[in-house]
């Protein structure tokens, strides 16, 4: 039987800025997973506790405000503490090309910017997450 | 407008027209789409004629410029006269550089000041608190004093230009900062002319950036009504704002509506106050989104003077200065797409575009690179270029309000004010604006409109170009703002000294005496200014507020 892929959508640090967030967490819901939305002003140990609580596949970290190098990385650095390994990770929001190798490189799997599809989104972690 | 027996004959052409010309046309040749509509979902006809305007009125619903119902626009000679205000939001790293940004800005032409504040201002912390990590300068300038304040219009005129601070958490705090900045260069306040956008109920319905509740919130926004009009007579002391309602992604209709609606509350909050509605109407400003759909955007414009004229009325304004709807413009930032960043500049152009022709007071275009990052220098002097050319170049301002008249944008005008008193109606139903807040309805209609917008473009249904079609591979080669790396480090350093180095007893003294106002119902503005003067930071000024009013939280709805 397959089990309903199991993602949190959350907001970190103090930007505001949630429709691209929003419309994720629905359109991930219509695809079928199961979805948590944490809402806004969330830190990495929010983030990566409520991950923990509701035994998520996918953390879907979304920021426009230009802080991601630091508040994605701390997420994923939290999860390597923690020695957690199978949550994929993935971020959204306004971000530089020049930055996005270096997300990937501390373990963001994938970085989804503005004008993206949302079924791109649902393909890839469909893609990814072993079931 | 026309007689009744010449409007009943054009109808009568109309139909045949449309029954002989236009129907057996497209039985051979369909139309391009099966139904057209715009942004707002308003479905649009193949034609507006005289019979679309039937019911108006020219004195009553049309009329003159500077006259009532403004419609036309708020000065007798709009552009003729005056242009508007060509005023860039600018900020980014700390107060140097964006101070350096200003000069250049200014040096090219710029007209007006527009501060962008980073997260951690825009929430009343100062750049050294555990909350602000990351974001120090990331999407506007961090500023947590007076020291920074002075540094940020360092060799500015603020006598002669005037300055927009899109602040709103800690609105009267800031505002404090540049009042004190401008008496400690020799400035009278009464003097200084500006805005502060101090709109806490579109932070609630849409931008998210809130501190305090509701109830403290509104009447701190009160208290700068009160201060500004006997205090700092030129200063906008609210800019309400639609367009971040706009940006979350709601309609130009629920824009229109959510913003207006909004003001009324402001208006009424300040009446109970037992504020005389003549002493801070003329103070009251608005702010609107320009999005791609021009004709949309034209007549949501003049709609909103309109409307306000006439709610502005019955709240009681006898003033004419008390009913003009005076806003400024921002061009979408919703609808830049990262993907071909250049075209932006074309898109950008007609957006500003619709804002002029729609009689805007001031003006802010996007540049072409802000799907991406900050702006660049090259990038934002384009998109100032870009508002220069249509003044200076295109003869759009040689006459007033030119689309007056025009049968589509007067039926469009009055479309959308109907659907404006629809959700007048909706949210009188719910209770008002703050429990409907509470109660999450805009935000759901918002995040019902963002969705269906995008899975419009996912299916294809909306096209934007360089995202769902005429797509390339070419890669992205546009040069990215880089922000000074010391700056931080220099900013942190600068709060450190100056907490050593202030008169602390002052500052002590000062927190205490604004406590112990807050916890009652004078009007603060006097006490944050004494907290401002002795060098209180804005975090621990804005600190001593959280404790006494709590903080806002708000339910995730998604």
């Amino acid at each position: 039987m397959n089990k309903k892929i199991r993602i949190l959508i959350a907001k970190p640090g103090l930007d505001g800025h949630d429709r691209g967030a929003k419309i994720v967490a629905r359109s991930l819901r219509n695809a079928g997973m199961e979805v948590i939305y944490t809402g806004l002003h969330q830190t990495a140990e929010m983030i990566v506790e409520t991950a923990i609580q509701e035994d998520v596949d996918v953390i879907g970290l979304s920021l426009l405000s230009g802080a991601h190098m630091t508040l994605f990385t701390d997420v994923t650095k939290l999860l390597k503490k923690k020695k957690i390994e199978d949550i994929i990770v993935l971020g959204g929001g306004i971000i530089p090309e020049q930055d996005i190798p270096k997300l990937k490189k501390e373990g963001i799997s994938g970085v989804f910017g503005p004008g993206t599809r949302t079924e791109e989104i649902v393909e890839f972690i469909n893609k990814n997450v072993k079931k | 407008m026309y007689d009744k027996q010449k409007l009943e004959s054009i109808k009568k052409k109309e139909n045949e027209w449309q029954k002989n010309k236009y129907k057996k046309i497209t039985k051979n040749h369909p139309e391009r789409k099966e139904s057209f509509e715009n942004l707002s979902g308003i479905g649009i006809k193949n034609i507006y004629n005289p019979w679309d305007n039937k019911d108006l009125e020219f004195f009553k619903d049309i009329g003159f410029p500077g006259e009532y119902p403004f419609l036309r626009g708020i000065h007798a000679t709009m552009h003729r006269g005056r242009l508007w205000t060509m005023r860039q939001f600018a900020g980014f790293g700390s107060a140097e550089e964006t101070n350096k940004r200003y000069k250049y800005l200014l040096k090219h032409g710029e007209t007006g000041l527009s501060v962008a504040f980073d997260y951690p201002t825009l929430y009343g912390y100062d750049s050294d608190h555990p909350l602000a990590r990351g974001e120090f300068g990331k999407c506007g300038v961090a500023i947590s004093s007076l020291k920074d304040m002075e540094i940020l219009f360092d060799g500015i005129h603020v006598d002669e230009i005037t300055t927009s601070m899109t602040i709103n958490g800690p609105a009267a705090i800031i505002w404090a900062m540049y009042i004190a900045n401008a008496e400690n260069r020799g400035i009278n306040r009464n003097l200084i002319g500006g805005t502060i956008q101090n709109d806490i109920l579109k932070e609630y319905i849409a931008q998210k950036s809130f501190i305090f509740p509701p109830e403290p919130s509104m009447k701190l926004i009160v208290d700068t009504f009160e201060y500004g009009f006997k205090e700092v007579p030129r200063w906008n002391t609210i800019s309400i704002s639609g367009y971040h309602i706009r940006e979350a992604g709601s309609t130009a209709t629920q824009e229109l509506a959510f913003t207006l609606g909004d003001g009324i509350e402001y208006v009424k909050a300040a009446k109970e106050r037992g504020l005389e509605i003549d002493k801070f109407a003329p103070r009251l400003s608005f702010f609107f989104n320009a999005h791609n759909d021009f004709f949309e955007e034209i007549a949501k414009y003049r709609a909103a003077r309109r409307i306000w004229a006439k709610e502005m009325k019955k709240l009681g304004a006898k003033k004419d200065r008390s009913l003009l709807m005076r806003f400024h413009t921002q061009t979408a930032g919703c609808a830049l797409t990262a993907q071909q960043p250049e075209i932006n500049i074309v898109r950008v152009t007609l957006q500003a575009l619709s804002a002029i022709l729609g009689g805007t007071q001031s003006l802010h275009t996007n540049s072409m690179d802000e799907a991406l990052a900050l702006p660049s220098e090259k990038a934002v002097r384009i998109a100032l270029r870009t508002q220069q050319i249509i003044a200076e170049e295109s003869g759009i301002t040689n006459t007033i309000d030119p689309l007056g008249g025009s049968y589509y944008i007067e039926w469009l005008t009055d479309k959308m004010e109907e659907e404006t008193y629809n959700y007048f109606d909706k949210v009188e139903k719910l209770g008002g604006v703050i429990p409907a807040i509470e109660k999450g309805f805009f935000q759901r209609e918002i995040a019902e409109s963002a969705y269906k917008y995008q899975k419009e473009i996912d299916t294809n249904k909306r096209k934007i170009v360089g995202v769902n079609d005429y797509i390339t591979d070419d890669e992205i080669s546009i040069p990215i703002l880089k922000m000074d790396e010391k700056g931080e480090h220099r900013q942190i350093n600068r709060i450190k000294k100056l907490r050593k180095e202030r008169n602390n007893q002052k500052v002590e003294k000062n927190l205490h005496r604004l406590k112990k106002a807050a916890k009652g119902s004078e009007n603060l503005m006097p006490y944050i200014l004494d907290c401002i003067r002795s060098y209180a930071t804005l975090g621990e000024t804005c600190g001593l507020l959280r404790e006494i009013y709590g903080e806002y939280e708000e339910p995730a709805i998604y």
